[in-house]
């Protein structure tokens, strides 16, 4: 019988999806315009990844979920008003960028060495979850190069599912080509699970949770290390929104017997 | 310099098709870098599948077909390509973006001290630097950029590149030798979960995109809903058409909030900001507001028409080509009727 994970989850904040985001050049690199007033909200698919962590936890008796989570303290304060009310967890902050132009894989390295030190950390009980994805960076490497660095060999991607047996042991399904799922059997944690958006939905506001994390969270924040996080080993040339703006035909007023010709024909050209 | 293109192989033993576009990413690379090209494969039957590619100019051919690495697993995948960069003694490496490697290959570059980027769109070699694009912010802002670190890891995009097209033959490709440990069996791939034939609905290789929006289970003109008629117009669609469906994100989460919504229709299936940003010739939007977190998933689609009631949708802002105001249910009947004349 399983003693219970200790489950890491990784993930930060990124734009609101419905922000316009202007590239502007900064003396640290590429960055957003306005990118220090720009709402946040925390990553989706590392979001999918918290909620799943606390359904699981919820199941698994003995287990505790942690959110490590590297942006600027200021914005993570404001993010976590609104994520600490849905599951319960430990926040471990990181100061530093969240800017989708930074390097992964010195963003790894912030991560790791945080989850390292959390204490009381056995990684016999220990899942690393996170995005396989995400709004901002999208690299799809930080889970894996975190994973490494915590000695971890047991790694899947895309995962949409975990289902745990009672020796610990777990299967997982994770998105592969052609709208398919490979199914795998891992004896048990150590492992890293980056996660595509999973089958739960958001959980509600749960304003007793949100108290209860809030009591943990204020302090984290309080502790949160520097880490120098930025474009590390990437050399930027050129940063752009390409012109895509069509000229759009709008058809009005034509019989639905038309349309369908029209989109018939187009359809077989 | 050392170009390496790193190939996996499907469980028939062939090359994917986003293998051999890798493997033309490569070969230009090598011309424009004046370089050498090394083509390594992992995975079953791997040495013949080097023989398919023999006469793509490469100087050498490296293979990892153990039995380990039969199946796509992080930690075996991730030691026979380990043991493939280092053997290739590579600077740069090739390697297509296939859910197998977007698995292992960050991990390996950790392993090798290499770094990587991926969903690279575009590489080329000029003023003796290799440059490199990718897309961020879920394909929004357009980077271009270099890196000096070696070796450098990239995995490419599918539908970027050709595919590679030439002579096969004797690639006499050199057996690379792995020490797969036990710790690197832990996990064992049980199989593959697919929708029946006649029930899958993302074909990546469809050249018609049909991406069905909220809309489909609203209540309609009579007032009442009609979602059944909705599942099989769309289906029938997708038959008659050979197309593939996407969905915007507030239809598929209906089906997590418990209510009743189109019962083929997945996560998997959505398109846009938090989903899939697939490639097709064509896209027909019904349905569907047409606003940016969504639209955004379509950036690699070329030609694009949308059915919507509402004249002011997103979609008439620029963002697709026509947008017919019209009731889908009623378009798409009578395009399945014509469709199947």
């Amino acid at each position: 019988m399983t003693n219970g994970f200790q489950i890491v989850v990784c993930g930060s904040l990124v734009p609101d999806p419905l922000q316009t985001l202007e590239p502007v050049t900064t003396p640290q690199g590429p960055g957003l315009k306005n990118e220090t007033m720009l709402p946040s909200v925390l990553d989706p698919w590392s979001a999918h990844a918290l909620f799943e962590a606390a359904n699981l936890a919820k199941q698994i008796a003995g287990s505790k979920v942690y959110l490590v989570s590297l942006g600027p303290k200021a914005k993570l304060q404001q993010l976590m008003m609104t994520v600490a009310q849905k599951v319960p967890f430990e926040l471990v902050a990181i100061d530093g960028s969240a800017s989708g132009f930074t390097d992964a894989h010195v963003v790894a390295a912030a991560l790791a060495d945080a989850i390292a030190t959390i204490p009381g950390l056995d990684k016999s009980r220990l899942l690393v979850f996170g995005g396989c994805a995400s709004a901002s960076r999208d690299a799809s490497v930080t889970m894996q190069l975190v994973g490494e660095r915590l000695g971890i060999r047991d790694q899947f991607a895309g995962v949409d599912e975990i289902r745990v047996q009672a020796d610990g042991s777990f299967t997982t399904l994770e998105r592969i080509e052609g709208g398919q799922y490979l199914v795998s059997a891992c004896k048990g944690a150590p492992a890293v699970l980056a996660w595509a958006t999973g089958n739960l939905p958001e959980p509600p506001n749960n304003p007793q949770i949100g108290m209860a994390n809030m009591r943990g969270v204020m302090p984290a924040l309080m502790k949160a290390k520097p880490a120098a996080v930025g474009v590390g080993g990437i050399v930027y040339e050129k940063t752009e929104i390409p012109a895509q703006k069509r000229a759009t035909r709008i058809v009005k007023d034509a019989s639905t017997d038309d349309i369908a010709r029209e989109i018939v024909e187009w359809i077989k050209k | 310099m050392k170009i390496f293109a790193l190939l996996h192989t499907q469980t028939d033993g062939s090359l994917p098709k986003a293998a051999l576009e890798t493997l033309t990413a490569a070969t230009q690379l090598s011309r424009q870098m004046d370089g050498t090209l090394t083509v390594g494969v992992l995975g079953a039957k791997a040495a013949a599948a080097a023989d398919t590619v023999a006469g793509c100019g490469a100087a050498a051919f490296l293979a990892v077909g153990d039995d380990a690495v039969m199946q796509a697993r992080y930690a075996t995948d991730a030691a026979a390509a380990t043991a493939l960069i280092q053997a290739a003694d590579a600077e740069i490496v090739l390697a297509p973006g296939t859910s197998r490697f977007a698995r292992c290959l960050p991990g390996v570059a950790f392993r090798v001290n290499a770094q990587i980027d991926t969903h690279i769109v575009a590489v080329c070699g000029e003023g003796g630097a290799v440059h490199a694009q990718r897309w961020f912010y879920r394909q929004r802002i357009l980077g271009s950029f270099s890196r000096t670190a070696r070796p450098w890891i990239l995995l490419v995009d599918g539908g970027v590149n050709a595919v590679w097209q030439g002579t096969a033959g004797a690639a006499n490709a050199q057996a690379v030798a792995v020490a797969f440990t036990d710790e690197d069996v832990r996990t064992t791939v049980t199989g593959i979960e697919a929708p029946a034939a006649d029930a899958q609905t993302i074909r990546p290789d469809a050249q018609l995109l049909l991406v069905a929006g909220a809309g489909w289970t609203k209540k309609q003109k009579d007032g009442q809903y009609h979602i059944g008629d909705a599942g099989r117009l769309i289906q029938d669609f997708l038959k008659q058409a050979k197309a593939s469906l996407g969905s915007s994100k507030s239809l598929v989460d209906i089906k997590s909030e418990g209510q009743e919504t189109l019962s083929f229709m997945s996560h998997m299936n959505q398109v846009g900001q938090t989903g899939s940003t697939p490639r097709h010739a064509k896209g027909l939007s019904t349905c569907c507001h047409g606003e940016e977190p969504h639209v955004v998933g379509w950036r690699f689609i070329n030609e694009r028409r949308a059915i919507n009631l509402d004249p002011n949708c997103g979609w008439a802002q620029g963002k697709a080509d026509v947008v017919y105001v019209a009731d889908a249910f009623e378009v798409i009947t009578k395009v399945n009727a014509l469709l199947t004349v």
